[in-house]
């Protein structure tokens, strides 16, 4: 039984990550109608926002204190972080918190991306063949990580958690385990809350607020939306740019689980995409749940017990269960009908 | 049309023919003269080729093919192994199986259209090189790739008197060994082939079918007609001329390692075939060429070699020049195909053979007098 609580726990974070990918690409296919290809890339940039974070934070100053001296007789070297330098101890906690500080600068950036990529390239593929549009964003996404491999090299970059959230949480005993059966580390359970608010903000902002009104009337019927006086584009442009921010934001929190490098996003797209596909093409439930399905499934499937049945599982279980239910239920277990089920 | 060729087919069959046998000469202007590149050209020519009788003809985009390249590969090395050094074998049983492989994946995968047998193939080449690593590691050898040993059973050649005694031995055909020039001939000659199939395939009924699936599957449908089959065929033709060129890069240089079945690598066969234009006959043979060429000449850029280049310029303005151009090439080299993806399919979706059209189209319409007739008639 505590093995079966474990795995699901292994599940949630790299389910959490499918779901969020997974949510900004089906939201990007529901109102504008384009495969994105470069969705990985996005989610690899947040990753490499906190890496440049910090990266800047821990920029040192060098100060030589002739008092001491090493064992080569040179005068020993200081080094301080500006942070510290600056603010005490608070910079001291502001270079611990890299990661969640990352978040704030992380949501503008992906912002800023995510706009200038709709509004650069991906509206003019709008009435373009689907094979177009995934092969000129393809090739976005070769572009974006062959720039980071250039910029930050093609080793990953580990990122720590904050102090306070590197043990492990014994969370057997919350639910009435015996102390020491189900631990877990903190900072997956972290990203898996994370990912949990990130998506119920997106829904609520969906379903509760005007533009949200405006943006799934769009999704049913963007012509008429647009011929009731409202210029849906513009609207859709900050949806995408709202898509690209939950990737980059899946992407910065997840760094100190998976160290980041250049080719993280290619991995994790061609997960999410069957994700996407399993939940169901422009369905936003769907994404959430085959996603946490998903990253469940896997963990399960990487269990010694499962392997030694059946070799290999857990390497190709994702894509077996995405050829069945393309071949049964080809609209995905929650897409509407109708919609894109050849 | 179906018995014999047209006099302007065999012209082009002929001129292809002879380019390809004399390619050591034409191409050794711009520096492509040397063997182990001009091999590369005729086997990924063979992969594009392949490839374009799926997506050029039908339209489907599969994102799957670096799979079948990975089975010719392994299949060869095997035979290699077990039968006999003779490339022969090799490329027959390498051929047939990409194409059995492609079977069981077309079965399943052309039952959707569109992105779904997109992400279909796609998921199906990434279980086959998941595999490759991890369970299959007694064939594939997993990431050591699978090599030649010494002490291998080589069956027939046993059989036949030949022993390669203490050396390890490499491909020979009948006593020529397939390193260098003959290497390159052996690909040549499999490339011609695969391109005087590759026009009878257009040229041909079953041709014409598959370029009706392009245009509009549902009309055919709906007169009654299946067209899965028409399509499956397609696909595992594509399958067996991945194949093939799997196994000639074992032939020429025998060993096989999973990386090949990896999905980027599908997409650089996507793009050779869009480089060149999908749906022409020559065009993916040009586009593997290409970036193949440039991929050689790139890679092998250093700073150096950038720093005399600019020379001329002042200091400060050399030294961001360099930085700059040195992010394209040598190991940026992918950032070069990266961008070369997107200009291709921004600007000029139907690829080099839309430009050369277009150019033709403007220098008759500009000197031809001609106003009206843009559009060559011979388009392939």
């Amino acid at each position: 039984m505590d093995a079966i609580v474990l795995q699901i726990l292994n599940g949630l974070d790299k389910g959490g990550a499918y779901a969020l990918i997974a949510l900004g690409l089906t939201i990007i296919f529901g109102t504008l109608g384009v495969v994105n290809f470069a969705h990985g890339a996005l989610f690899m940039l947040g990753a490499f926002c906190a890496v440049t974070v910090k990266a800047l934070l821990s920029l040192e100053k060098v100060a030589l204190d002739p008092t001491q001296t090493t064992a080569w007789g040179t005068p020993l070297e200081i080094r301080t972080p500006y942070v510290e330098a600056w603010f005490g101890d608070f910079g001291t906690a502001m270079l611990n918190y890299s990661v969640p500080i990352s978040i704030l600068i992380a949501i503008p950036v992906m912002l800023l991306i995510g706009v200038s990529m709709e509004r650069g390239l991906i509206r003019f593929f709008y009435k373009r063949p689907h094979a177009e549009q995934i092969l000129v964003t393809f090739g976005l996404a070769i572009v974006l990580q062959e720039i980071v491999k250039s910029l930050f090299g093609a080793n990953p970059i580990p990122q720590p958690a904050p102090d306070a959230a590197k043990g492990m949480i014994d969370f057997g005993v919350a639910i009435g385990f015996q102390a020491g059966n189900v631990v877990y580390p903190a900072w997956r359970l972290i990203y898996f809350l994370f990912s949990v608010a990130i998506i119920g903000g997106v829904f609520a902002f969906l379903q509760f607020t005007t533009f949200g009104m405006v943006v799934r009337a769009g999704m049913a019927d963007r012509e008429t939306v647009g011929l009731l006086g409202i210029d849906i584009d513009r609207r859709f442009t900050i949806v995408f740019g709202m898509a690209a921010v939950v990737a980059g934001l899946a992407g910065a929190m997840y760094t100190p689980i998976l160290s980041p490098d250049y080719h993280m996003g290619m991995d994790f797209l061609v997960l999410s995409f069957v994700v996407v596909v399993v939940g169901g093409m422009g369905s936003l439930g769907g994404a959430v749940v085959a996603g946490f399905t998903l990253g469940i499934l896997q963990s399960f499937a990487s269990m010694n017990e499962v392997k030694d049945i059946l070799p290999g599982i857990d390497q190709i279980i994702i894509y077996l269960i995405a050829v069945v239910i393309l071949l049964t239920r080809p609209r995905g277990l929650m897409g509407r009908k109708g919609v894109m089920e050849h | 049309m179906t018995t014999s060729m047209t006099k302007s087919d065999l012209l082009l069959l002929l001129c292809f023919a002879a380019a390809v046998l004399a390619g050591p000469v034409l191409l050794a202007p711009i520096g492509a003269g040397y063997p182990d590149l001009l091999q590369k050209f005729a086997i990924f020519g063979i992969f594009a080729l392949g490839f374009n009788i799926l997506f050029g003809l039908t339209g489907y985009l599969s994102f799957g093919h670096a799979a079948f390249l990975g089975v010719g590969s392994y299949t060869a090395v095997w035979t290699f192994k077990l039968l006999s050094m003779n490339p022969i074998p090799a490329i027959l049983l390498a051929t047939l199986l990409g194409g059995l492989f492609a079977a069981v994946i077309g079965f399943v995968s052309l039952r959707r259209t569109g992105i779904y047998f997109s992400i279909l193939t796609l998921a199906f080449a990434q279980m086959s090189y998941n595999l490759a690593y991890s369970v299959l590691t007694p064939v594939t050898n997993g990431e050591t790739g699978l090599q030649l040993a010494q002490s291998d059973p080589r069956v027939l050649d046993i059989a036949f008197g030949r022993d390669y005694g203490a050396v390890l031995p490499s491909s020979d055909l009948f006593g020529i060994s397939m390193t260098g020039y003959p290497g390159f001939y052996f690909c040549g000659v499999m490339l011609i082939l695969c391109f005087f199939v590759s026009m009878r395939i257009f040229r041909s009924p079953f041709g014409m079918m598959l370029r009706a699936v392009k245009s509009n599957q549902n009309r055919l449908n709906y007169t009654g007609l299946n067209t899965r089959p028409y399509a499956l065929a397609a696909f595992v033709i594509s399958g067996m001329y991945a194949g093939l060129a799997g196994g000639l890069l074992a032939v020429t240089d025998p060993l096989a390692g999973a990386e090949r079945m990896q999905w980027t690598a599908s997409g650089e066969v996507v793009l050779m075939t869009i480089l060149g234009g999908s749906g022409t006959l020559l065009g993916p043979v040009i586009g593997a060429g290409a970036i193949k060429y440039f991929e050689n000449i790139f890679s092998a850029f250093n700073e150096g070699v950038l720093v005399q280049a600019y020379s001329f310029l002042p200091e400060g303005l050399q030294h961001v020049m360099v930085w700059i151009s040195s992010l394209f090439v040598g190991e940026g080299w992918h950032l070069t195909l990266g961008a070369l993806f997107m200009i291709i399919v921004i600007f000029l979706p139907g690829g080099l053979m839309e430009g050369f059209n277009r150019i033709r189209a403007w220098i008759t319409g500009r000197f031809g007098g001609g106003g009206g007739s843009l559009a060559p008639a011979a388009a392939e």
